[in-house]
């Protein structure tokens, strides 16, 4: 590890100020990746901006009905909040299936967001790897990609978004606030993460220098309901090969609205529009079910070794909705 | 927006000139005020500056839990921690867990139980075990807590909860169900 000053940031302001003075620089939240990735030489920042200890560690009601969560607020405590158990078991299933005790209580939520790849090729300063070092090329295309994308991915890179808690947060349409040398400004968590394209360096939409200050959950209309589902190789602390998250509501048999978002599949966070758009309305059942994910799905290009997660996929979304609607 | 830092109490200068800062952890109830190297992780400022060999240094990546110790009374991988990070944080690691004589109900439980061979994982897996107690005691949820379960109040800790619970802990011997018994035995 390269040696780095550090700087415990006294608010928000000075946290960004500071960053914007020092190229090169890292915010530090939790460290369970950004630590790890300085140990492997992935990262190498010259300062280290400590954001943990700000004030942004609350959850609190919106107004409106909805959640904002502070960017500090640790994994395992946004799980075990009482209001997202049961508000949004979506997110707090999804938290859970994630990592491990220790490192949800570490963990933070802008953290989780903004977590890298674990992308074999990625993590390994030895390799090639198009995200780490653009150009110089992707081994995972033709090597061991068993574990990663199926669907939005580009010749110049197959990595997965590892989170489970972004797929949750996608599917019920969550808001990422951030704050940057231009002030304020807001974007959806789906449109946060990127495909990779012809630049796979870039996770994100985030700017230089802006840092994650909190995630807004909208209210859900009286009677939806969520959940997450995940498959992995053991039963516990170990990525997904696949996952999803759904929130569906249903009226009198039909449909009024579904939302759907996978996760161990692409780059980002895949929300499922496609299968979304031929659920409304549609009646709740097992055959619409199979047949909206198989239409999303179609999009789907498996590399050698992993069109497996195409098929773990589709069941676990047609699991995932078929549990909904008995509780809808 | 700007909110202000809001720290532990003893917390020293925000800004640290160069690579090192000296900064104070309060290990196993004592203060020990140190001047490290920023690289210098809380597992190695146990291992290599105070002496304390209890948390081990298996994977170094926090997969493994051999470094679990307890950081304000709760469980985190020490190994991924910063020492500077933790400025005035109370840290309590296996050594710290008796009292006088007499061994921590969970040490105990090892014990009768033979919940270990080599014993290179058991600090982590104690550690750890205790973190999942207090976890359950305050209500908090895991993998295999039933959605339906209340959203407050503790957890009752039957085998399944306490494997999910344990999964940051690997142990290549395989005691595995022994460490699950000696859990449930002091959970119960």
């Amino acid at each position: 590890m390269k040696p780095f000053a550090y700087l415990r940031a006294a608010s928000v302001a000075e946290a960004v100020r500071e960053s914007a003075a020092r190229p090169g620089a890292r915010f530090l939240g939790g460290g369970t990746n950004l630590v790890d990735l300085m140990k492997l030489g992935v990262e190498s920042p010259g300062l280290l901006i400590d954001v943990s200890r700000l004030p942004l560690d609350r959850v609190t009601d919106t107004a409106d009905g909805g959640l904002r969560i502070g960017a500090t607020v640790r994994n395992s405590d946004l799980a075990a909040h009482p209001a997202v158990r049961t508000r949004y078991p979506a997110l707090s299933q999804a938290l859970l299936a994630g990592a491990s005790g220790q490192l949800r209580n570490t963990a933070t939520t802008g953290g989780n967001l903004l977590q890298r790849t674990r992308c074999p090729y990625f993590q390994d300063t030895s390799k090639p790897c198009n995200k780490r070092e653009p150009g110089s090329g992707c081994p995972a295309r033709e090597g061991a990609h068993r574990d990663l994308a199926v669907i939005g991915h580009s010749t110049e890179c197959v990595a997965t978004h590892p989170s489970d808690m972004a797929v949750a947060l996608a599917a019920l349409d969550a808001v990422v606030l951030l704050y940057g040398p231009d002030g304020e400004r807001t974007v959806a968590v789906t449109e946060f993460h990127r495909l990779p394209g012809d630049d796979p360096s870039a996770d994100t939409v985030i700017r230089p220098d802006e840092m994650i200050t909190e995630v807004v959950l909208p209210p859900l209309p009286e009677g939806t309901v969520s959940l997450y589902r995940k498959a992995r190789d053991r039963a516990s602390f170990a990525f997904a090969l696949a996952s999803v998250a759904a929130v569906l509501r249903v009226r009198e048999g039909r449909i009024e609205h579904a939302a759907l978002a996978f996760g161990g599949l692409a780059h980002r966070p895949w929300r499922a529009r496609t299968a979304e758009e031929a659920l409304r309305g549609a009646p709740a059942g097992d055959a619409v079910y199979l047949s909206a994910v198989d239409a999303e799905l179609a999009a789907a290009r498996p590399l050698r070794d992993n069109a497996f997660k195409v098929t773990l996929a589709r069941h676990l979304a047609v699991d995932a909705l078929a549990a909904l609607t008995t509780r809808a | 927006m700007e909110p202000t830092s809001r720290g532990r109490s003893g917390e020293g200068e925000g800004r640290a000139a160069g690579d090192r800062s000296t900064l104070t952890l309060n290990i196993n109830g004592t203060d020990h005020t140190l001047t490290l190297d920023h690289r210098t992780t809380v597992l190695d400022t146990l291992r290599l500056h105070l002496g304390l060999t209890g948390a081990k240094k298996g994977c170094d990546h926090g997969q493994c839990g051999a470094c679990t110790v307890l950081v304000d009374g709760r469980r985190a991988n020490s190994c991924l921690l910063l020492a500077v990070a933790q400025d005035g944080a109370r840290i309590t690691t296996v050594e710290g867990l008796a009292a006088d004589d007499r061994l921590h109900p969970l040490q105990e439980a090892f014990l009768e139980r033979d919940a270990l061979q080599c014993g290179y994982c058991t600090p982590g897996q104690i550690c750890s075990g205790i973190g999942v107690l207090g976890e359950a005691q305050d209500g908090f949820p895991s993998h295999a807590t039933a959605p339906t379960a209340p959203v407050t109040g503790p957890v009752a800790l039957d085998a399944a909860e306490i494997r999910e619970r344990m999964s940051g802990n690997l142990c290549r011997c395989g005691a595995y169900p022994r460490i699950v018994e000696a859990i449930g035995d002091v959970a119960s």
